[in-house]
């Protein structure tokens, strides 16, 4: 379903992603985790070109999103699901206008299927009640929620999560958690970068780990959780279970 | 020696619309008309513009040259030249009001290309990359995304530029066009005597006009903002 082939990104002289190579199949849920700063962002943002590649290529259901341009692209981007850290909803808009936006514009879905589906989607989110609220009077875990059945509505082949948790008090996190959830369980393909090794072992068919840009672990939740092979990883994990411990210990 | 103001209500007629019942606009009307049109007018040019400018670099700075330009060029220079221009062009039948109203839009529309092109900029990208994300394409980001928010936080700002443009039509007076200013004058020149009382009637008449559109400004975008 996405294929890396040798992705390399440089910011400017930066090289921030470093030869990676990973195939993900249709279905899977693939977790990825790392450091802070060792490219998980910008390896998810390759897929959908919200950054240009700088060598490689990135297969989408044998599509090359290197060579994908203009209509090509929206087309694509529109397939693949992507939720922020940030949220990013349309402040000016409703919920379910930012919901309908892009299925009017993009899909050319008429405005009368376009709000059944939002209601549809509201509903699943456990939103139905919010659904002409402005984004500044929901909670963060609510805008969250609003944001996934935002990308939901364009009914896409793939999602992929940047920290869809990382925002958020620690009390919300819960109900973000349940969707994705939910989601993970309906089939769908999901790249997620996160932290939350609860849901990492709990759902994901795959972690992989990643650290300056290159992968060191690809593995199972069972292997990667019980007998990490790099001893990056098991840092990583060692303070990430217990966050008091120092780097070195 | 005391103000009489008897001379400035007996012409009021004249000095709030003109000869209208004759079918020609004038007085405080006529100005309204003027600012009203050209601030559409500069407010639509200033917008394509300043979208114009956000998609693509290199107009950007052709644009900035064009706008710096204007900036450098009096206004009164420029509602001379579209008086010769526009009749050269056009024929004789063209209004000495539309060439001024053209003028003042012309002019207007470099600060409201400058003030909403800065206003798009000012968005955090994340808004830009959401419209991206959902397969938009940009100039679909740019109408429904982000030209709603930046206008919405610009309004204080056109407002600024809208009262400039009502007192920047009192320079219609110099080609003759029968605004608040030139018609205050004409009575001014018919009665001699009360140059004083007309000339602080119309000054408050704008006054009023200016602050009506800003506290009607602050009325409309008051409680979104706070
Ligand atoms: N637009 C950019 N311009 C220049 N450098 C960037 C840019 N975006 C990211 N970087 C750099 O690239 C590296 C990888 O960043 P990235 O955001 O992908 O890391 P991350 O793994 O997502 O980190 P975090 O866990 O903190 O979100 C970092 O060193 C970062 O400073
Ligand atoms: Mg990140």
């Amino acid at each position: 379903m996405i294929e890396f082939r040798d992705v390399h990104k440089f910011y400017d002289k930066l090289h921030v992603i470093r030869g990676i190579d990973l195939s993900i199949a249709r279905g899977e849920v693939v977790v990825i985790c790392g450091p802070s700063g060792s490219g998980k962002s910008t390896l998810i943002r390759l897929v959908n070109q919200l950054e240009p590649l700088s060598r490689g290529d990135i297969l989408v259901d044998g599509q090359s999103v290197a060579s994908s341009r203009g209509r090509a692209l929206r087309r694509l981007r529109s397939q693949i699901g992507f939720v922020f850290q940030q949220f990013n909803l349309y402040p000016h808009l409703t919920v379910e206008q930012n919901i309908t936006l892009a299925l009017r514009k993009v899909l050319g879905v008429v405005p009368e299927d376009a709000t059944v589906r939002a209601v549809e989607l509201l509903d699943r989110v456990g939103l139905a009640d919010k659904r002409f609220a402005y984004p500044a009077q929901l909670s963060g875990g609510q805008q969250q929620r609003v944001a996934i059945a935002r990308t939901l509505a364009m009914r896409p082949k793939i999602l992929l999560f940047d920290e869809p948790t990382s925002a958020l008090d620690p009390e919300m996190i819960g109900e973000v958690l349940a969707v994705m959830r939910e989601l993970a369980t309906s089939g769908i393909t999901m790249v997620v970068v996160t932290h939350e090794m609860g849901f990492a072992r709990e759902l994901a068919d795959r972690i992989v780990f990643i650290d300056q840009g290159v992968i060191l672990e690809n593995d199972k939740p069972v292997d990667f959780f019980l007998s990490p092979q790099h001893p990056r990883a098991r840092q990583f994990l060692r303070q990430l279970l217990s966050p008091l411990h120092t780097a070195n210990d | 020696m005391g103000l009489d103001f008897t001379v400035v209500l007996r012409n009021l007629d004249y000095l709030l619309w003109g000869r209208l019942t004759d079918g020609e606009l004038g007085g405080l009307l006529l100005t309204v008309v003027m600012a009203v049109s050209a601030g559409i007018l500069s407010l639509a040019l200033g917008i394509a513009l300043a979208m114009v400018a956000w998609r693509c670099q290199a107009s950007r700075k052709l644009l900035f040259l064009w706008a710096e330009l204007i900036r450098g060029i009096p206004l009164i220079f420029v509602i001379f030249w579209l008086y010769f221009l526009v009749p050269a062009l056009f024929g004789g039948g063209i209004p000495n009001a539309l060439s001024v109203i053209l003028a003042l839009a012309w002019f207007s529309s470099a600060a409201i290309m400058h003030s909403v092109l800065a206003g798009l900029q000012s968005l955090p990208r994340s808004q830009y990359e959401a419209g991206i994300a959902s397969g938009l394409a940009e100039h679909q980001v740019l109408c429904w995304i982000l030209l709603p928010q930046a206008l919405r936080n610009l309004i204080p700002s056109f407002v600024g530029l809208f009262a400039s443009l009502i007192k920047d039509t009192s320079l219609a007076f110099i080609v003759n066009v029968p605004e608040l200013t030139t018609v205050a004058s004409q009575v001014n020149n018919r009665t001699q005597l009360f140059p004083t009382e007309i000339f602080l009637s119309i000054a408050a008449m704008y006054f009023v006009l200016c602050g009506v559109l800003s506290l009607a400004a602050r009325a409309v975008c008051g409680p979104s903002s706070r």
